[in-house]
């Protein structure tokens, strides 16, 4: 990749064309949401719990049952609308989506069709320090399948398996459907897209958006097309990527394949590719015969929904601060560089939790410094979630204040941090235990800096001659003899006034 | 037999007469009268229904399942808790259709593929009788899925018409509906989604009412078609229709598309229908009607003057489509609603499935009987791609066409009038080789449901020996309208609902005993 | 009109069974079901809207309140295979 803006792809080697491609990437994203109950019965979404505790005539399908609505399911999914902006139409109504599987016990899921939820809205996200757009297309409510269990086989998949199992726990689950436009130019910037959409979703309190738990999931649809045209090319379609990382790199492999065919003069076959993380390569689903006909049709147990434009007002003004906002708010009220604010606005955790900092009484440049340096280092290290751990930012405050007016310098300072990661401590405390405090005291440092010049002699001799800079060496030595824990800037002075002498 | 009656039920006085009690007359409101004046227990009067079901079942078979000892254990219950167990409804026995689930109660829904299913909790509608406190009697025998205008499409066994057992009692409730009229039970609850309670109902020459959509809950009536589908009363007169009514209709936050009526349902008293405007549409009358239906017909629409009643022909244009629409729409809704059926869950499922393809296919093409089958293709066809707006879209403006009309004619009269089905109760086997033909005995009935009005039929007298029904349609949450003008009409057309319980032979059910008495 | 290979279609879609003898038989009568159904056809309806909701009613939810669900015996006790606690079905592959 060149750059992630226009994703301008280089042809291959070998090929004799010399044009260059761009990809077109578009997403769809499905959500659980956190409600205590089920889209359309009132039984308890809940994790991990033994098979089959959580269902009911409703879920199970049983004869003569009928789905009733989850108020709050609409709400959820409202919110995350209208942070993408979207325009919540007046009315919107449910339909049957037909088709056969185990892990759908009525044999068609409730879904949105023609009549959905929202339209037409966009996501704002950086990628290096960029600021892009994507326009979604729409954000609908239907019902998750049940957890289907493979046995037998040695893989757990479906393949080679001698039967399967099925789990009605999660049947039934409120889940949001987000459809992207084909907006997105880079499999970087997908992967950017993703993240951020799910920081926004997890801090409007509406899901967890746990991956392992498969709360977010999602296809990505992607095709070729010559740089700079307006014309979209075929599209394959991208699932089963569990993370990230993976679809970055199901893209990255895709793209090429892509590229290889059009540029022999092939076409793209309209297909579902499955991604296999561990040869990194993506190769067709075995195709079922058919495409799925599902023949939709409005859901005649469910009457239409009509959104009152108050209700949206209301929601509009209790939406939680969203991320383009909050960066916004980070350059003006704190001073920060957009960079800066964009490293830390980005995810309400960090925000949260750079804001504490700074309220404990640090000032916006080094709270920002140790926040996205030492503590966002940490942070990556352990896989921990900002806010979590024992380095809160009252802490993390307490150092910076300490580094600030010189009782540690900044050098020594980094190692309290590291000590106060290990040893689950506080900053005091830790600087008192490995004696990290500075020395600033001139008495006691005049000793050691009298003896670093006269153990220097030909140094000194270089300085006084008229090279300055040779201070940095003394400085060095004076550090080194200090244990790293003189204070630079009056080390500097008295070293001054001592090789001036 | 006894002299026909206008009014029902010899009554009794004592214990020792007990024996005198007309399961085939007795109505809700007496028998309801004889247990609160203590002549007699509910433990009694179960037993007077059970007897006959001994006497007759052998000959009728309204039931697929008779729960005997639960009636017998629970009446006496009912009996010793009198004090606690008050209500209208306390200790009077009913049947309940077999497509409405009942906790504990096998239910099958007359299709092999149910054949075992045991419901894990109970309809609604069922459930509200019950905490009233009836007694139920038994399952009762329909067309399977409630496809079917007949009982012959049920998987279990044909329902015999107690006017003559070679004839069908309709469908799809027919089992409810002989059991009524052969005095089986005191009442019952069926559904219709076409005419599956009235045409039955007039067949067999008993009361039968469909309520407006909504009004009943349908959370646990097997879905056939969600958009027409409603629970309704099978009685032997209209007080009874509205009795039990009373204690089936309400919004039930289970089901979304219920709602509560505006009114609550009255107990009719009136006797005179002075100043009621009763259209007549042309287009029913059109619709290939025989002509002893005909003749009952007009007599009952001279009774309507006589008792103060305005008659005025009126037209429902799009009446000739409405068929067509509902053969689109119900199939459609039913393709959908019967894909749950799939041996995963519960029912039945094939021997040996090899794969999950397997499993399906053959467990549902076992499961299923002809007419389930041909239902769920055409609806599958109609929904599959390319033919949405040619068959589903279509119906869906038929059916705002239908609406319409209906809409437009009540805005000139109060209720409308028609024969309830064009003929009488037919020979069994005579409609089975040809679906089409069974399908236009709901050409009076189906405009109904498409449009989700109320409507009742009551016995209006006989032709050839055969009850012919009579149908009032009202506008939507009219039902006090149309049980107060059906309660009048009946008082006055005095119909007596003990059927013959003759054979005239030739009807393809393999059973030709002699009538009853 | 419909022909043999729709019905096969058509009875693969609804996952349906259907013997040879069975799918001419039922051609026939779909077709003269469908022949029958045509008559909608006569009609002029580009500016009718469909009714998909007899009702005149908008707006029916629930609150988000958890009621019970079923015991997990009686949730299984009409499965006709269990295997490990859960509904089994025979191999999907």
């Amino acid at each position: 990749m060149n750059s992630h803006r226009g994703g301008a792809v280089e042809p291959g080697t070998g090929g004799a064309s010399l044009r260059a491609w761009e990809p077109v990437i578009g997403l769809e994203m499905h959500v659980e949401l956190d409600t205590q109950t089920k889209m359309f019965c009132g039984c308890a979404v809940a994790k991990g719990d033994d098979p089959n505790t959580h269902t009911c005539p409703v879920c199970l399908a049983h004869p003569g049952a009928l789905p009733v609505v989850n108020r709050r399911a609409v709400e959820y999914a409202a919110r995350i609308a209208l942070a993408l902006h979207c325009t919540v139409q007046p009315r919107n109504i449910f339909h049957r989506k037909n088709y056969f599987y185990p892990d759908l016990p009525k044999a068609y899921q409730i879904s949105q069709y023609d009549e959905p939820l929202a339209t037409a809205g966009w996501f704002e996200y950086w990628v290096a320090g960029e600021n892009l757009r994507c326009r979604i297309n729409r954000v609908h409510m239907e019902e998750d399948a049940a957890k289907l269990i493979h046995a037998g086989g040695d893989t757990g998949r479906i393949a080679g398996s001698d039967y399967s199992m099925v789990d009605f726990n999660r049947g039934g689950t409120p889940l949001i459907e987000i459809v992207t436009e084909p907006d997105i130019p880079s499999p970087e910037a997908a992967r950017e897209f993703l993240q951020q959409l799910r920081n926004l979703v997890v801090e409007l309190g509406v899901s967890e958006c746990n991956m392992e738990e498969g709360q977010i999931r999602w296809d990505a649809n992607i095709s070729i097309r010559p740089e700079g045209s307006e014309d979209l090319g075929t599209r394959t379609e991208l699932k089963n990527m569990n993370s990230f990382r993976y679809l970055q790199q199901a893209l990255d492999a895709e793209i090429p394949r892509q590229i290889e065919i059009l540029e022999a003069g092939g076409t793209i076959d309209l297909e579902t590719l499955h991604f296999d993380p561990d040869t990194g390569t993506t190769t067709p689903l075995r195709s079922k015969e058919e495409a799925h006909d599902y023949r939709y049709f409005p859901e005649p147990d469910l009457v239409p929904l009509e959104i009152d434009p108050a209700w949206v007002e209301e929601l509009r003004a209790t939406q939680p601060e969203l991320p383009a906002a909050r960066v916004e708010r980070f350059t003006t009220v704190y001073g920060l560089s957009r960079a800066d604010a964009t490293v830390l606005g980005s995810s309400g955790a960090l925000a949260g939790f750079y804001e504490e900092v700074v309220a404990a009484g640090v000032g916006a440049k080094p709270a920002a410094n140790w926040t996205m340096g030492e503590y966002l280092a940490h942070l990556n290290a352990v896989g921990l979630e900002a806010g979590h751990g024992h380095v809160t930012a009252e802490r993390l405050a307490r150092l910076v204040k300490l580094v600030e007016e010189g009782t540690v310098s900044t050098s020594a300072g980094k190692e309290v941090f590291a000590h106060m990661i290990e040893e689950r401590d506080e900053p005091e405390a830790m600087i008192e235990k490995h004696g990290l405090g500075q020395i600033s005291d001139s008495a006691e440092l005049e000793a050691i800096v009298a003896e670093v010049v006269a153990a220097n002699p030909a140094q000194a001799e270089q300085y006084r001659g008229g090279k300055q800079q040779i201070i940095g060496f003394f400085v060095g030595q004076v550090m080194k003899a200090s244990g790293g824990r003189a204070n630079p800037k009056v080390v500097n002075d008295l070293l001054r006034r001592a090789l001036d002498a | 037999m006894p002299p026909p009656s206008p009014t029902s039920a010899s009554a009794c006085r004592g214990w020792a007469d007990v024996t005198a009690l007309d399961p085939l007359r007795l109505t809700a409101r007496d028998a309801k009268r004889l247990l609160v004046d203590g002549e007699i227990s509910s433990a009694e009067l179960a037993k007077v229904y059970l007897d006959q079901i001994g006497a007759v079942e052998s000959r009728v078979r309204a039931y697929i399942l008779v729960t005997a000892d639960n009636a017998a254990k629970y009446s006496t219950k009912v009996d010793r808790e009198m004090q606690a167990m008050r209500g209208p409804l306390a200790g009077l026995p009913i049947a309940v259709k077999d497509n409405m689930v009942t906790e504990g109660v096998t239910t099958t829904c007359a299709s092999k593929i149910l054949r075992n299913y045991q419901p894990v909790y109970t309809a609604t509608a069922v459930r509200q009788v019950w905490e009233d406190h009836v007694v139920m009697l038994g399952k009762t025998n329909l067309d399977e899925f409630a496809m079917g205008s007949s009982t012959e499409n049920s998987s279990y066994q044909v329902t015999a018409n107690p006017w003559d057992l070679s004839t069908v009692p309709g469908g799809s409730s027919g089992g409810s509906a002989a059991a009524v009229a052969a005095g089986e039970t005191l009442w019952a609850l069926g559904s219709d989604t076409g005419g599956s309670i009235r045409q039955p109902a007039a067949l067999c020459g008993i009361v039968g009412m469909k309520p407006t959509y909504g009004a009943v809950s349908r959370y646990g009536l097997i879905a056939f078609a969600s958009s027409l589908d409603q629970i309704g009363p099978l009685t032997r007169s209209v007080y009874d229709c509205a009795l039990l009514l009373q204690h089936i209709a309400g919004r039930d936050l289970r089901d979304s598309t219920s709602v509560e009526l505006p009114e609550p349902v009255a107990l009719p008293t009136a006797e005179r229908l002075d100043g009621l405007r009763v259209g007549v549409p042309s287009e029913y009358l059109a619709a290939g009607i025989e002509p002893g239906v005909r003749a009952r017909f007009d007599e009952t629409l001279a009774r309507v003057e006589e008792l103060g009643g305005a008659c005025v022909e009126i037209s429902l244009p799009h009446t000739e489509y409405a068929l067509p629409a509902y053969y689109i729409i119900a199939p459609a809704e039913a393709s959908a609603n019967l894909a749950r059926f799939d041996g995963v869950r519960y029912g039945y499922r094939c021997a040996d499935p090899v794969d999950l393809r397997d499993l399906y296919e053959r467990t549902r093409g076992e499961g299923f009987g002809p007419e389930v089958k041909r239902r769920i293709m055409i609806g599958t066809y109609a929904l599959s791609a390319g033919y949405y707006d040619a068959y589903y879209g279509r119906a869906q403006k038929v059916r705002t066409m239908v609406r319409r009309d209906f809409d437009r004619a009540f805005g000139d009269v109060d209720l409308i009038a028609s024969p309830t089905s064009p003929t009488v109760a037919f020979k069994a086997g005579s409609r089975t080789a040809d679906p089409l033909a069974m399908y236009v005995s709901d050409i009076c009935t189906i405009p109904v449901n498409l449009a989700g009005l109320p409507a009742i039929s009551i016995p209006c007298g006989l032709s050839d020996g055969l009850p012919v029904g009579f149908q009032l349609i009202g506008p939507a949450f009219s039902e006090n309208r149309i049980l107060s003008a059906a309660h009048a009409l009946e008082g006055t057309i005095g119909f007596d609902t003990a059927p013959a319980f003759r054979d005239s032979g030739a009807g393809d059910l393999g059973v030709g005993e002699e009538a009853a008495q | 009109m419909i022909s043999e290979d729709d019905v096969r279609y058509v009875a693969k879609l609804a996952r349906l069974r259907i013997e040879q003898d069975e799918a001419a038989r039922m051609t026939g009568e779909l077709a003269r079901i469908l022949a029958h159904i045509d008559k909608m056809s006569e009609l002029e309806l580009a500016d009718v809207p469909p009714t998909a909701h007899v009702l005149d009613v908008v707006n029916v939810t629930r609150a988000d309140r958890e009621r019970p669900s079923l015991p997990r015996d009686e949730a299984l006790r009409n499965a006709p295979a269990v295997a490990d606690e859960c509904f089994r079905v025979p191999r999907m592959g």
